[in-house]
């Protein structure tokens, strides 16, 4: 059982993409009910599976101790493995996968157009998406990278809203873009290694004695550029984020989930998996470069979200601020002072899972609102169709109407902007203790982020819920029982995390010391 | 070998001589007009059968004029597909009169002959004779439709193009023949070895690339494939944009490395004087694949777009031959498998598309994927492998070529223009998809299902999963490629 897993975690969603052709012969193609169902099903086993995965998750163990490690040969002829294994770093993000995924399904409940297409594609999505955390061999992990691409590049183009063409087409082409150096930095690593290996374990020796000069740099220098242009469109890292909004706004609000909640940390995620242990030498030299880019992304999200009037844009902008935290806290690696290092990272990986956990939840009440309001206007722009609406507040007072949807958004703004006794409060916080122990100044620019991420979630929720009750909405019902369902687990896990975080830490601080000693002894 | 003993290693090229002839008489009897293709099909079994007995066979046959040995074998096996595949798919194109039938077969049959015979020759004479075995033929294909003004034109392009650069590899060839007094590709290497130089080989190489590099549409020589291909009847172009390719690689590869290498064979490690062609081919490839890229992505008729594509493609293929070795070749050879399988699927679908709505533009494919789901289907499968993402064989073409570059270490910003291309191919190949997936909800599409014609349906879809499953798992098609990587004389 041990051993099979993991290639269930990745295969199961495969296997029920299949069984929907068969089921829509049956019952037909356009009867949303048995999709739904075998969706919601298999993604329930799988996060069942993660949790047992989970309860019997030894962090102490090395991959190549764990029991749940497969290496088989795939094509002997490259050295390619199907080599798949699970540590304190992909343990969180398979956890917060399987929990996504399986909440999304509810979230796309009232899907009515194409079922079969939707929530096969769905299946395949989540496929690729544990796959990504799951591999340990270059190769494979590439391909679960890429396999995830056309999957959303349909989620989005055929469910999303009125620029869905061109948002799908903006992300194919960014991320396909980012990629494509991926591989030629994978190529670079498996012919300059010595023997010729795809293994990323295997690889952590051999890497690092790669000793070649290529245009007058080194070459591992360009590798981890290679490697870097790759992940940080997909992080995304200031300048490469300009996909991410319009994605997140054009995508279906469960299809916006599972891009902010999982999507933007395989880029995080690669960073650590791959270009960290690889490359440790790099990273000293790059992790100034890194922080920049970090706390640049904190102000520039930020500032671009005080600015916007959708409330789906100004979360989506929010999670690139967000993500400038986890680049932070990953610069601070290379920090010498005692326990900075360990701060700094452990803050990330923390971060990586609540931004996860809390952009979910942003994105899904956002959701609830839209599905009855059809529109998110905190302000209508002010060259709106209806010119008696331009300029004038999309909502207002709907905190009278509809009180325990007012509560899970106050709760879920609060996450956002990092309240104390919730998760983010505690992943943002180790980000900057870390952060500032290795670059002091860029640090302390970086903590303004705090307080514009306060602006505005604080004027989004004032204008939308406060205030008299605009009586276009006075018919308004709260939350349904589905709704209350998805959110009411996010919003415990959020809230028991920032309470209690240990269960988090312990799970990633073993492997995190290890990546630590790995880098810290380059210098 | 003498001519008589010759014959035994010579039967699927006779049993292909036979089809053509019973096809020719058989449409003169009425009753037996339908049996046209029944027989082609039959030959073409019996053409593969034999070829499949043949394997690993190595001989020099009919005075050292050709050759059968495992390389030419691998070829030949493309050629057939291809020509079994487009054959079965011309008889159900609005595209191909019924009453021109026999004419189409026959001289596709006879192209097909003559990349038997080019994948084979390793005599000058027999180079020149071979190539225009299947230009010829192929001219008159090109303007199969006869009341069509852009098939007559299409036809008269691709014959000033064709004899144009068929005198410039003539005189390269000349040259060659002018040192060594021989016209066997051999000798013509030994006499280069011991009274050549540097200057001679550069002059006779490039007016010899020319001759090919018009063959398979490699730039700057690719001015005819858009106007061909959209001319041509659709089958036609499938046909044309594998089978000459292919024998133009065949030919190419079997040139280089006989005549232009140290040792005049495939494990060869140097070029001849040092020669530096590797660079030559570099360069070519990438103006070929950006070009053939760049040029795509403002058509707006399917044929075009796939005729620019395919000469990006040979671009990406050029990058085998810009390093020496067996490695470099035998993903050359990897690449052409998979390209074969893409290409025929997508122009399957494409015929399919002609055939029921008659839409030449990318705009006629719109809502295709409501009429017929399963076939849009295959379709995106096919353009992923085109783009050569994962999960299909065409990106692993794609990683063993980029492969090769860094196994020799060389030409890094070659394989970043290929990378950057691969990219903008997506681009044009996912305005296909675009069309036949998404819909705006103010417009009017039709969605009436489609019926499919269950030959083509499953055909098509037969070369698509092909692409799937080479993806899968690819060692038996590279241990063959592999095994093929043999010259006669070896």
């Amino acid at each position: 059982m041990d051993s099979i897993i993991l290639t269930l975690l990745i295969f199961l969603p495969v296997f029920g993409a299949v069984i929907m052709l068969p089921a829509s012969k049956m019952y037909g193609k356009d009867n949303p009910n048995i999709f739904k169902w075998i969706a919601l099903v298999i993604t329930g086993i799988q996060l069942l599976l993660a949790i047992i995965l989970y309860a019997g998750f030894d962090p102490s163990l090395s991959i190549s101790a764990s029991p749940y490690t497969v290496q088989v040969d795939w094509i002997k002829h490259f050295n390619i493995q199907y080599f798949v294994g699970v540590d304190g770093l992909s343990m969180p993000m398979v956890l917060l996968t399987a929990l996504l995924s399986f909440l999304s399904i509810g979230i796309s409940w009232n899907i009515t157009k194409q079922p079969l297409g939707y929530f096969s594609l769905f299946l395949l999505l989540d496929a690729g998406m544990m796959g990504v955390f799951l591999s340990l061999d270059f190769f494979l992990f590439y391909v679960f990278w890429e396999v995830m691409l056309l999957p959303m590049y349909f989620l989005i183009g055929m469910w999303g809203g009125p620029k869905r063409h061109y948002a799908a087409i903006k992300f194919f082409l960014f991320t396909l873009f980012g990629s494509v150096f991926m591989l030629l930095g994978m190529l670079a690593l498996y012919f300059y290694s010595d023997p010729h290996t795809f293994n990323l374990i295997t690889l952590i020796q051999t890497a690092s004695t790669i000793d070649v000069d290529l245009w007058g740099m080194d070459m591992r220098y360009l590798i981890w550029l290679a490697l870097f242009i790759g992940f940080a469109i997909k992080v995304p890292v200031f300048p490469f984020h300009t996909w991410l909004p319009l994605a997140h706004v054009e995508a279906p609000t469960a299809i916006s989930v599972i891009l902010a909640g999982v999507l933007l940390k395989m880029g995080t995620y690669g960073l650590l998996r791959i270009s960290y242990p690889l490359l440790p030498g790099e990273v000293i030299n790059f992790a100034y470069i890194l922080a920049f880019l970090g706390v640049v992304n904190i102000l520039w999200g930020a500032v671009n979200a005080i600015a916007q009037i959708d409330m789906k844009k100004m979360i989506a902008y929010s999670s690139v601020s967000h993500m400038g935290y986890v680049l932070l806290g990953m610069a601070a690696v290379v920090s010498t002072n005692d326990g900075g290092a360990q701060a700094g990272l452990n803050g990330a990986v923390m971060q990586m899972f609540n931004h996860g956990t809390i952009t979910a939840m942003l994105f899904m009440l956002v959701g609830v609102i839209y599905e009855k309001a059809h529109h998110r206007w905190i302000f209508y722009p002010d060259d709106y169709e209806d010119s008696s609406l331009a300029g004038k507040p999309g909502f207002g007072g709907i905190g009278s109407q509809m009180p325990v949807f007012t509560a899970f958004v106050a709760f879920a703004f609060f996450a956002g902007l990092g309240l104390p006794a919730l998760s983010g409060f505690i992943s943002e916080a180790l980000c900057f203790i870390g952060g500032f122990s290795a670059f002091r100044t860029l640090t302390i620019i970086g903590t303004l982020g705090i307080l514009l991420n306060a602006i505005y979630f604080l004027r989004a929720y004032q204008h939308v819920f406060l205030g008299p009750l605009n009586e276009k909405y006075k018919d308004y019902s709260d939350m349904s029982k589905l709704d209350l369902a998805i959110v009411i687990p996010l919003a415990f896990i959020v809230l028991f995390l920032g309470v209690y975080p240990a269960p988090l830490v312990n799970m990633i601080a073993p492997s995190l010391d290890n990546l630590i000693q790995t880098i810290q002894s380059a210098f | 070998m003498s001519n008589y003993l010759s014959i035994a290693h010579y039967i699927p090229e006779l049993i292909l001589v036979l089809i053509i002839l019973s096809v020719i008489i058989v449409d003169l009897v009425p009753n037996l007009k339908n049996f046209k293709f029944p027989i082609t099909f039959l030959g073409l079994g019996f053409v593969a059968l034999s070829l499949f007995l043949s394997h690993g066979e190595k001989a020099s046959i009919f005075m050292d004029l050709i050759v059968v040995d495992p390389f030419s074998h691998f070829f030949k096996w493309i050629f057939i597909i291809s020509t079994f595949s487009v054959i079965l798919i011309s008889r159900y194109s609005v595209e191909v009169d019924e009453e021109n039938h026999v004419e189409y077969i026959s001289l596709m049959l006879m192209i097909l002959l003559g990349l038997f015979l080019m994948a084979s020759s390793v005599n000058i004479l027999m180079i020149y004779l071979a190539v225009e075995l299947v230009s010829i033929p192929s001219y008159i294909l090109a303007g199969m439709k006869k009341n069509d003004r852009a098939s007559n034109e299409a036809s008269l392009k691709y014959v000033i193009f064709g004899s144009f650069a068929s005198g410039l590899m003539l005189f390269g060839l000349s040259w060659l023949y002018g040192v060594s007094g021989s016209t066997n590709i051999i000798e013509i290497h030994n006499a280069l070895l011991t009274n050549g130089n540097p200057l001679l080989v550069y002059i006779s190489l490039l007016f010899i690339l020319v001759g090919f590099g018009y063959k398979i549409s490699m730039a700057p020589f690719h001015y005819w494939t858009p106007d061909v291909y959209e001319g041509s009847p659709t089958p036609v172009t499938a046909f044309f944009s594998i089978g000459p390719k292919a024998a133009g690689f065949a030919i190419l590869i079997r040139i280089i490395y006989t005549i232009f290498t140290d040792n005049g064979g495939l494990n060869a490690a140097t070029s001849l004087y040092d020669v530096n062609w590797t660079l030559i081919f570099a360069v070519l490839a990438a103006i070929t694949m950006t070009v053939g890229n760049f040029l795509a992505l403002h058509q707006e008729n399917v044929k075009r777009l796939l005729a620019f594509s395919s000469i990006s493609h040979v671009g990406f293929m050029l990058i085998g031959l810009s390093v020496i070795g067996t490695e470099a070749l035998s993903a050359v050879l990897f690449y052409l498998v998979v390209y074969l399988f893409m290409t025929l699927s997508a122009f399957y679908i494409a015929i399919f598309v002609k055939n029921k709505l008659d839409a030449d533009t990318i705009d006629g494919w719109s809502g295709l994927a409501k009429r017929n789901p399963f076939i849009s289907a295959f379709m995106v499968i096919s353009l992923v492998s085109l783009a050569g993402l994962p999960p299909t064989a065409g990106f692993v073409g794609k990683f063993y070529l980029l492969a090769v570059l860094f196994r020799a270490k060389t030409f890094y910003w070659l394989a970043i223009v290929a990378i950057l291309n691969s990219v903008v191919s997506l681009y044009y190949y996912f305005k296909i998809v675009k069309s036949m997936y998404f819909i705006n909800e103010s417009d009017e599409v039709n969605i009436t299902p489609l019926e499919v014609n269950p030959y083509i349906k499953w055909t098509a879809v037969l070369f698509s999963a092909q692409t799937i499953l080479f993806y899968l798992y690819w060692t038996p098609l590279i241990e063959f490629i592999n095994r093929s990587l043999v010259f006669w004389n070896s």
